[in-house]
């Protein structure tokens, strides 16, 4: 059309923000409260939202996908939380070590890529461990709307349960806890039984959580598509590989700490990305030529791409091999 | 900015009509002298000053008379207005947005003040001045959307975003270009295009949803898209094409110039943040074939499209009856001299009409 | 044997499959005329599925065809009606007490599977788990898009519509909501120039 085109930055638009709240909830999660640093309103967005944080590292840029539990109606300020691992990237080490309040960083415009169904006659939230950030943000939405919904939350220990009492406390009858210490386990199968046709099921936890509630309802004959999961993908560490870019003709070292999305970019190549987690499809980028095997960690790839070695998606997926050509 | 509003009609005795101001920044669609179908989007972040593109909600001399006859459309029938009931929260999220824009790039327009969820909206073109409370339907004449689009150009089409897909759960639609909101209300992507010839097999939705599906929050996008309409008539719909089917055959090489009008529409693409749906806004620019040519380049470009386009494309656009008509009258206005690239008129550039070759 | 193959289409013209077994609680089957033949198909795949199903069953021209055979199949609940309208109130009642991991399987003229379907889908179903099945009539359910009343059972095109009588071209383009195809106006542009009626797939 050409009226006035204007070439698109890859991934969502940036906001500058302040460190207002550096909150350690337990052991392992720590809550950081935002403010815009322009002092303006932050955009509302829909329960289950994420946005990705930048974090400079002693000059490493790194991009982490971590969902927005505050609630969707309070633009005052943007809250995430964040479990520390250890044994990742490096992303949530950094977050919980270097950041403190007064902090200057960026964040993006709210992502959906995990939302309600507006449709449904009762919204159903599994959560597992960390996974709870999400239905924080959609309770608070649903609240609003006098919405029906249910929460069956799985934590290891009653130390590590976080937010449990704050949910307890506000919703007495809809917030249901289990402890696996305590060999607690929510009863997956007699919740699914008897539900209002209509009922939609939500689940974002660990993988295996994710897995079972989806089997477990189609076992039921609850149709896949009022099933809904957010696996959140850290792009996990691995050996260090070489890469070659074959349109910036350039050959990258892809660090064990590092993804190839990120090599790629510290190279200074431009490559498009939304999400970061291996979910929104963005970053497809074709192979050329590779002799070795794939890492794939998406869920974006068919199982025949997976398979033929035709694509891969950088922002979670390592390779390991002879060599490996992109076309970058 | 100042606007001097028409008091003009699209329907019955057709009082419509474009000032220089309109004629020179109508949206013409053709940046070469062919058309195929393109995923042709790109970001809707302004244009040039003054251009239909520069701000994200276009107001121009025919807002009154446009709102007026939307109007009279609803009253005669109201199923051009549906919203699936899940779908008032997008309703919402689309009156906050045209609201917002508005009132901040026309502020001698439109006004909004905001105290908490306390709103007051005025429309001075209008003459509204409403008090509401957001997110409390009771509190407003009509449901969201249907409140804001009564006040605004084009039609509007709210698209769900569910599975992977758009589904068109809610709209306004009568300024459409022949498809029918209540039929559609309920489709995905694929389904209410189904009409459409030679696009599917060419992959063009497939590569247009996944572009529409991945719009985030502050990156509005937009494309052009056009047809043929022989008056300047707003209310294209099949549900009154029984009745305005037979003005094509009105045309004669006396009339044609008056009569028969490019129409394009400028669709614009919009997340909604609450609900995360689309909004689509199709806005429709008519312009008469004898103002159209008073730009010597657009003059011959539309002559060079006409003539070229597939009989596929001319047919499903509504025009293969008309099109021998039509190449009569735009070759003479079609000198065989060169065009620039790109849509704008380049007034100081492009030469005047020579002899017609 | 009485399945027909729909020529291929525009994107909007439904596509119909065959009938399988799914895992669920309870089993909602509703089928007319030669849609029995599905139904029985069915049972013969998994027989331990009726004890679980409810079948909704309108014989209408083939009158007693099938009716002795689908009751052998012992259904959990079988009810058999003069006319898809007078099952409707039935079919209502089911769907609003249904709990998640209710299967619908639909099967026989495309004008009942796309009424009943919307049943469904009012209820909560998603529409992309309800089974269908054609057998029997091709004939459609026509919306005209002029009027908005529907006419059953076209089989010509064009036909004239059964409200206001406006001759009408038959449309592949199809609406879930509506169970209908569109009819539009033939001589819209030529008033009084009607094409003979073509029998449909012909």
């Amino acid at each position: 059309m050409s009226a006035a085109p204007q070439k698109a930055k890859p991934g969502a638009e940036q906001i500058p923000v302040t460190v207002s709240a550096v909150v350690p909830l337990n052991e392992l999660v720590t809550r950081f409260e935002f403010k815009r640093t322009d002092g303006q309103a932050f955009p509302t967005f829909s329960g289950g939202a994420h946005t990705v944080v930048t974090m400079n590292d002693d000059g490493r840029t790194r991009l982490n996908p971590y969902s927005l539990m505050s609630d969707p109606s309070d633009t005052s300020m943007y809250a995430i939380s964040v479990r520390r691992d250890d044994n990742g990237r490096g992303g949530s080490l950094f977050m919980h070590t270097r950041v403190k309040v007064g902090d200057q960083m960026t964040i993006t415009y709210p992502v959906h890529l995990f939302s309600l169904d507006l449709r449904a006659r009762k919204h159903l939230f599994f959560a597992g461990g960390i996974g709870i950030t999400p239905f924080m943000a959609m309770i608070a939405q649903l609240e609003r709307m006098n919405g029906n919904w249910e929460l069956h939350y799985s934590v290891r220990t009653e130390a590590l349960g976080s937010y449990v009492d704050e949910l307890r406390y506000k919703f007495p009858n809809k917030v249901h806890v289990y402890y696996d210490d305590q060999n607690q386990a929510i009863p997956l199968e007699d919740l699914l039984d008897g539900q209002p046709l209509g009922a939609n099921a939500y689940v974002c936890g660990p993988k295996g959580m994710i897995d079972w509630v989806h089997a477990t309802a189609e076992a039921a004959g609850w149709p896949d598509a009022q099933v809904h999961s957010e696996e959140f993908l850290a792009p996990a560490p691995g050996k260090p590989f070489e890469v070659r870019l074959c349109k910036s003709d350039m050959t990258v070292q892809v660090g064990e700490n590092e993804s190839l999305l990120e090599a790629i970019e510290r190279a200074g190549v431009e490559a498009p990305f939304l999400c970061r987690g291996g979910a929104c499809g963005q970053c497809e980028t074709d192979v050329v030529a590779y002799d070795g095997d794939f890492i794939h960690r998406d869920h974006w790839l068919d199982e025949e791409q997976h398979a033929d070695g035709s694509k891969i998606m950088p922002c979670v997926s390592r390779f390991v091999g002879k060599s490996l050509e992109l076309d970058r | 900015m100042t606007i001097q509003f028409n008091e003009e009609t699209f329907r019955d005795d057709y009082s419509f009509y474009n000032s220089d101001w309109a004629i020179k920044r109508f949206p013409f669609p053709f940046h070469e002298d062919s058309y195929m179908y393109s995923v042709n989007m790109e970001q809707h972040r302004g244009g040039p000053e003054g251009s239909v593109y520069e701000m994200r909600f276009d107001v121009d001399e025919h807002y009154v008379s446009e709102m007026k006859d939307r109007a009279m459309v609803l009253a005669d029938d109201p199923l051009r207005c549906q919203s699936l009931p899940h779908m008032t929260l997008a309703g919402w999220d689309l009156l906050e947005l045209i609201m917002v824009s508005k009132s901040e790039d026309y502020p001698d327009l439109f006004e909004l003040h905001r105290d908490g969820d306390h709103w007051r909206w005025i429309n001075k073109p209008l003459g509204i001045d409403d008090t509401f409370t957001f997110l409390d339907e009771t509190t407003l004449p009509y449901g969201p959307m249907e409140y804001i689009t009564r006040q605004a150009q084009g039609d509007f089409c709210v698209l769900d975003q569910r599975d992977e897909m758009l589904w068109m759960d809610a709209g306004m639609v009568t300024t459409q270009a022949d498809w029918s909101l209540d039929f559609d209300i309920g489709m995905n992507f694929f389904e209410w295009h189904a009409p459409v010839p030679l696009a599917h097999e060419m992959g063009i939705f497939k590569r247009a949803l996944k572009f529409l599906l991945n719009i985030q929050q502050g990156a509005p996008a937009r494309r052009l898209n056009w047809t043929m309409t022989v008056n300047p008539l707003l209310d294209t719909s099949p549900e009154n094409y029984h009745k305005w089917g037979i003005q094509k055959t009105t045309l004669t090489p006396e009339n044609i110039g008056a009569k028969q009008h490019l129409r394009v529409e400028l669709q614009t693409f919009f997340r909604l943040p609450r609900s995360n749906a689309l909004v689509f806004p199709i806005r429709c620019y008519l312009i008469s074939f004898q103002d159209l040519v008073t730009v010597p380049k657009w003059g011959r470009r539309l002559h060079r499209v006409v003539r070229d386009l597939p009989v596929e494309l001319a047919t499903y656009k509504g025009f293969i009856d008309n099109r021998p008509l039509m190449l009569d009258y735009l070759g003479k206005f079609d000198d065989g001299q060169p065009t620039s690239p790109g849509v704008f008129p380049d007034l100081d550039t492009e030469p005047p009409l020579g002899n017609a070759s | 044997m009485s399945k027909f193959q729909f020529p291929e289409s525009i994107k909007s013209r439904p596509v119909y499959g065959t009938l399988a077994p799914r895992p669920g609680k309870a089993h909602l089957m509703i089928a007319d005329a030669e849609g029995a033949e599905a139904i029985l198909e069915l049972a013969g795949q998994q027989p331990d599925l009726m004890a679980k199903s409810h079948i909704i069953y309108i014989p209408k021209d083939t009158g007693e065809t099938y009716t002795s055979k689908l009751k052998a199949l012992k259904p959990a609940q079988y009810y058999e009606g003069p006319s898809y309208e007078a099952s409707v109130q039935r079919l209502r009642h089911v769907l609003a007490n249904a709990h998640q991991g209710l299967q619908v399987y639909l099967t026989g003229t495309e004008g009942l599977m796309g009424q009943a379907q919307n049943e469904a889908m009012q209820a909560g179903i998603p529409h992309s788990s309800i089974q269908t099945e054609h057998r029997g009539s091709v004939a459609r359910r026509m919306q005209c898009v002029h009027c908005k009343g529907i006419t059953e059972d076209v089989m010509h095109d064009p036909f004239q519509c059964a409200h206001c009588g406006l001759h009408l071209f038959v449309r592949d383009h199809y609406s879930r909501r509506l169970a209908a195809y569109q009819g539009v106006r033939v001589d819209a542009e030529d008033h009084g120039n009607i094409p003979d009626p073509v029998e449909l797939y012909s």
